[in-house]
């Protein structure tokens, strides 16, 4: 599976309240919380957020188990997220809901914005098409891969179980 | 020679898988509450029927946004109970019931289980030696219909408590020394094994906090393997006559020991959980509000401390106190604490998460400062993105209301 967009880069520690704020939690709609995403550290970031690759450092999604982080990002239109690591249940909500996401140590200091980034989530690498540098991470495979393939688990279940 | 993680595994599985396995599990308990139900009973309505492997396996409890505060959280409740009596679910806890790891750890979480629930903090009930583990609401869905998930199975990390709590330190001093050692994140991909060399130096409460902001550190689960403290708490608490198993213990990657006498009280200063200081260092620093409570810290022993210094004067500074259960409230009300905090001017309720999520019952206005016991501290965390939040034990926080200010608590205990 391989993405390719255009890069929004954010430092360490970007956490799921920075990513949705608890007020939004009581939607579930992308389009709604899409519009809120990374509100209280860059109000910009729905203008931009479409078609992009959202690159960052170490811990990204660290705290709370908020689904609506992952679904922020994917409904304001993020294709993919690139980190030098990730918090163990916002990794997997994303793949849940179907948010391609590649932990890639190093990446941040590889990519700047606007740069042009393609994921390839089972070659395990982020390619940076403006530099020409391929950054290699950890590869997506198995029940994980199968999952975002499907475009989420939902859409997995009913493939396996039909 | 197992680790108390291999040991979980070996009896669930049949064999211990080696950490980085995926492996596939079936809970004993699994948990949601209002804020992560709705959506979890939403992904399930998207799934066909809504269904549950098993009705006595599951806990439900209105917290979060507990009484509702806006309509939207009121019609988020009138949902999830239509559902929660459709399906039967015995073991529901609707507004004024408690914070849905408190009443996990006080009514059902057993040592040896596996507990997942849609919420972070659902690592709390390591406390009691469960592994437990937070998941999001697609996975609980997921798991409520299966009755299994997934996990990658985490590698074993010992830390040995040794020595005695000093005067003004608790629980949560450990936790933030843990986090001002490892990092935010430091134990992702660990389950941590916490060895007590004197059992009855840290008792229940405590481990729970412990246990509680393991999700800080990024801890797949802590544990604390049970030993006596264990053994009592569940006899007294449950009436259970559980026996740990005598185990020798396995092989772990790397230790560390926490020496509690060297420990003094400490806070997490904005906006980061392990910008972790004495509260020395940070003394002084004005404060608007107060808030004592959470899963992390609304305990017995948690307004127990609040009180015992509470009860030398009048706060200066608004200060609000949540009990994290109706049971810990009418403990502390029979105790007399509920009636010293509300006479040194505190807000008092129980059984809800508050302001520590920013939902309501003390949301931080803008450009003030929030000292409370609860568990992040993130910018914007308790209510405006310009608010300044420390995280510090319950003495602490109790002191600095007090004086409208951080202070030591520890002249205060004397």
């Amino acid at each position: 599976m391989k993405i390719r967009g255009r890069a929004i880069v954010y430092g360490d520690k970007i956490d799921t309240d920075v990513i949705i704020p608890a007020k939004y939690l009581v939607y579930t709609d992308p389009a709604v919380l899409g519009q809120h995403a990374m509100e209280p550290l860059d109000p910009e970031f729905p203008k931009k957020a479409k078609g992009a690759i959202l690159v960052a450092g170490r811990a990204f999604g660290m705290g709370s188990s908020r689904e609506q982080a992952a679904i922020a990002l994917k409904g304001a239109g993020v294709l993919a997220v690139v980190a030098e690591s990730f918090a163990r249940i916002f990794f997997r909500n994303a793949i849940n809901v179907g948010l391609p996401v590649l932990q890639v140590p190093g990446i941040t200091k590889k990519v700047r914005e606007g740069d042009t980034l393609e994921v390839d989530l089972e070659g395990g690498y982020c390619h940076n098409l403006s530099t020409g540098e391929k950054v290699e991470g950890k590869s997506i495979t198995g029940l994980p891969l199968a999952i975002l393939k499907s475009g989420g688990l939902l859409n997995y279940l009913k493939q396996v179980t039909i | 020679m197992p680790t108390w993680t291999e040991y979980i595994f070996s009896k669930k599985l049949g064999k211990a898988p080696a950490p980085g396995e995926v492996v596939e599990v079936a809970p004993d308990l699994v948990g949601f509450h209002d804020l992560t139900g709705y959506h979890v009973l939403e992904v399930l309505e998207s799934m066909g029927k809504v269904e549950v492997f098993d009705r006595d396996r599951v806990v439900v409890a209105f917290d979060h946004l507990s009484p509702p505060p806006t309509q939207r959280a009121a019609e988020i409740m009138v949902y999830i109970r239509k559902h929660v009596k459709s399906l039967g679910l015995p073991h529901f806890y609707d507004v004024g019931g408690g914070i849905l790891h408190q009443i996990i750890l006080e009514k059902y979480a057993m040592p040896e289980q596996v507990v997942f629930a849609a919420d972070s903090h659902t690592n709390t009930a390591g406390a009691v030696g469960a592994f437990a583990q937070g998941l999001g609401a697609t996975d609980i869905a997921a798991t409520l219909k299966l009755g299994k998930t997934w996990l990658v199975v985490p590698t074993p990390f010992r830390i040995d408590v040794e020595g005695r709590f000093l005067r003004g330190v608790m629980g949560k001093d450990v936790a933030l020394h843990l986090l001002g050692q490892f990092g935010a994140e430091g134990f992702s991909g660990f389950s941590v094994e916490v060895y007590v060399r004197n059992p009855g130096s840290f008792p229940m409460d405590d481990r729970a906090t412990v246990a509680n902001m393991s999700t800080e550190m990024g801890a797949d689960a802590l544990m604390f393997i049970p030993d006596e403290v264990t053994v009592d708490y569940l006899q007294r608490e449950r009436g259970s006559s559980y026996k740990p198993p005598q185990l020798e213990p396995g092989r772990y990657v790397d230790r560390y020991a926490v020496e509690l006498d060297r420990l003094e009280p400490l806070v997490a200063a904005p906006h980061s959980v392990d910008n972790v200081k004495a509260v020395r260092e940070v003394e002084g620093v004005e404060v608007d509000q107060v808030f004592i409570g959470s899963c992390t810290n609304g305990r017995l022993s948690d307004i127990e401390a609040a009180a015992r210094i509470l009860k030398r004067g009048r706060v200066k500074s608004r200060c609000i106190a949540i009990p994290a259960s109706y049971d810990v409230f009418r403990k502390a009300m029979e105790l007399g604490y509920v009636d010293v905090l509300t006479k040194a001017g505190c807000v008092v309720t129980y059984g809800t998460c508050g302001p520590c999520l920013g939902g309501h019952f003390g949301v931080a206005g803008p450009g003030e400062v929030v000292v409370t016991t609860s568990n992040r501290n993130f910018k914007g965390r308790v209510g405006h993105p310009d608010s300044k939040v420390y995280l510090a034990n319950p003495a602490t926080a109790a002191a600095t209301a007090l004086e409208g200010k951080i202070v030591d608590p520890r002249p205060y205990l004397s």
